[in-house]
């Protein structure tokens, strides 16, 4: 199935959707709005003829403090019709904020709680937003690009001076 | 004497790690345990706060990132190639799989895919083969310990053994090879590597029927593991269950069948699936079972690989493995989602390039591990706790890759 089928399929699901279909990715797929992020994934899964009933991974981005914005890259997966998409979302990088996608695949959960980890993204919605992989003390959200490391963790020196 | 590095203070532990669940929250005669991290039967650096009411499990919170070696944050700052060790780190049970993911996708993204030499593709099939049969070993060795067989434990290490022996041969290194490049291989395979390896298939085929006989069909063994765990189809696949865990579930899908990658469309080799042969369908035993059916599987993979190896593409001094390497790694701009099938399930990597470096702007690497374990909580409720370290068992996790 073709993108176009897909974005026409969507743009008939609901009405006042917005989605521009992105170059140079690999699987293709499109972008979104945060608002309607939710309605277009329900959209996807619940279709009949669709059906992305597997959510493989999210992947957060971050573009940098000049260009002022993250992304969340959701890769989904229709098992029966056997195609990919991609779906991208891009959240402001000040006050990152996103609607959880856990109503829909439960495998967004752990997804979600890495993506707050490592940038600090807040997913509204979501049941148990804690850190996962980092400690719940660490300060700073370690992938975003400006990111500083700490100077001590309980007492133990977390960066050398290269020259030492 | 350099001073010790560390101010003690009580509140740490809870600090850094938090429990969900507060003694004050339970109902009367239910207790809150904490298993692991250093526990045998959690296979690495798993901690589990299970609350249970007596001898039945009620809840369980998986704590994760006692392995966390940040993967992603430091291929943000090194060249593509010099990222495949730590790529070998992930899934240390199976390193030539997860670099053969890695590689296939960077070579994708700068698409010179369809110029590696098919020896090489062939190379990389069989070695990747031969370490999913050692990755599937280990989990069915060590899934007999957590059940209280021992001997099956050392049939498989004996002949791991032989197949670390062999990997070792071709690399230098035992576990965590570095022998697929990007591009090509690091050497062509030693001489004699494909004899040696000929001999080893036919050792190895009647030791599976061994192993089959006194673990996967033994008694004890079925009743500890049959409707135990099961694991619904749809419940697999909301989570993200791949691999054999979403196989044992009844659902037909390999990515080397569905993606057709490397040279696999070229081999004939079958895709077990669980059938509730000993109780239902996707329990602990269906998971173990479809393990054992796919080592049979990879050693078929790995005899059609030897064929074609001393046969179409055979030995020959003008070959070069490090001819198609690239010089410069330098892909043009795009995103790029590269996944392929690993011992475990699917492994993902989502790569973000800016076309002007040979250092990636993102690199995330989906383990199939995580999304396995995340089933956890939902399959563990009103379970006994022995049947608790079944299912554990039974996720072939390999804390490397959860916590990356």
């Amino acid at each position: 199935m073709h993108l176009e089928e897909i974005k026409a399929k969507l743009l008939r699901s609901k009405e006042g959707l917005q989605i521009e279909e992105l170059e140079d990715i690999q699987p293709r797929g499109f972008q979104v709005k945060p608002d309607q992020l939710l309605t277009i994934c329900r959209a996807l899964k619940e279709d009949d003829v669709l059906f992305f009933d597997m959510l493989s991974s999210i992947s957060a981005v971050d573009l940098g403090a000049d260009n002022g914005h993250m992304e969340l890259v959701y890769h989904l997966y229709s098992i029966t019709k056997e195609i990919s998409l991609t779906l991208k979302v891009t959240v402001n990088r000040e006050d990152p904020q996103i609607d959880s996608v856990c109503p829909i695949w439960k495998a967004a959960d752990w997804h979600e709680r890495e993506a707050y980890d490592f940038f600090g993204i807040k997913f509204n919605g979501h049941q148990d937003l804690r850190r996962i992989l980092l400690p719940n003390d660490w300060e700073g959200f370690p992938l975003r690009k400006d990111y500083i490391e700490q100077e001590k963790y309980h007492g133990i020196t977390v960066t050398y001076d290269r020259e030492d | 004497m350099p001073e010790i590095q560390y101010s003690y203070d009580p509140q740490h532990l809870t600090n850094s790690e938090p429990l969900v669940h507060q003694q004050g929250d339970l109902k009367e005669g239910e207790m809150l345990i904490n298993i692991g991290p250093q526990h045998p039967s959690t296979h690495g650096v798993l901690r589990l706060e299970v609350i249970t009411d007596g001898e039945v499990v009620t809840k369980v919170v998986p704590h994760l990132g006692y392995l966390h070696r940040c993967f992603e944050k430091h291929a943000e700052s090194m060249p593509f190639n010099q990222i495949i060790p730590f790529v070998d780190r992930m899934d240390y049970m199976a390193s030539m799989n997860s670099e053969h993911a890695y590689v296939m996708g960077v070579e994708k993204m700068l698409g010179i895919e369809k110029d590696i030499p098919r020896r090489v593709e062939y190379i990389r099939v069989l070695v990747a083969e031969l370490n999913r049969i050692a990755s599937h070993f280990v989990a069915i060795g060590t899934y007999g310990l957590d059940i209280g067989a021992f001997t099956p434990f050392l049939w498989v290490m004996r002949d791991r053994e032989h197949i670390l022996r062999l990997l070792e041969w071709t690399c230098g290194a035992r576990m965590l090879y570095n022998y697929l490049w990007i591009g090509g291989l690091f050497y062509d395979l030693p001489v004699g590597f494909e004899e040696r390896c000929t001999a080893f298939s036919k050792y190895l085929k009647p030791k599976l029927d061994d192993l089959e006989n006194l673990l996967i069909d033994n008694k004890i063994f079925v009743e500890r593991t049959a409707e135990v765990g099961v694991l619904p189809l749809d419940l697999a696949i909301n989570y993200g269950v791949t691999g054999p865990m979403l196989r044992g579930s009844g659902l037909r899908m390999d990515l080397r069948k569905v993606d057709e990658y490397s040279v696999y469309p070229e081999l004939d080799f079958d895709i077990p699936i669980g059938e509730g042969k000993m109780g239902k369908l996707g329990d602990c035993w269906d998971r173990t079972w479809v393990r054992m059916q796919e080592c049979r599987e990879s050693l078929k993979i790995i005899d059609q690989c030897l064929d074609r190896l001393t046969k179409d593409v055979k030995r020959d001094r003008s070959f070069d493995p490090r001819a198609a390497v690239p010089k410069k790694i330098r892909p043009k701009a795009q995103e790029f989602y590269a996944r392929a099938e690993n011992p475990k399930g699917e492994l993902g990597f989502y790569f973000k390039t800016d076309g002007r470096s040979d250092i990636p702007l993102r690199v995330k690497a989906r383990g199939p591990s995580f999304s396995n374990l995340s089933v956890l909580p939902a399959i563990s409720g009103g379970v006994l706790v022995s049947d608790l370290i079944a299912i554990i068992g039974s996720l072939d996790l390999v804390l490397g890759e959860v916590d990356r």
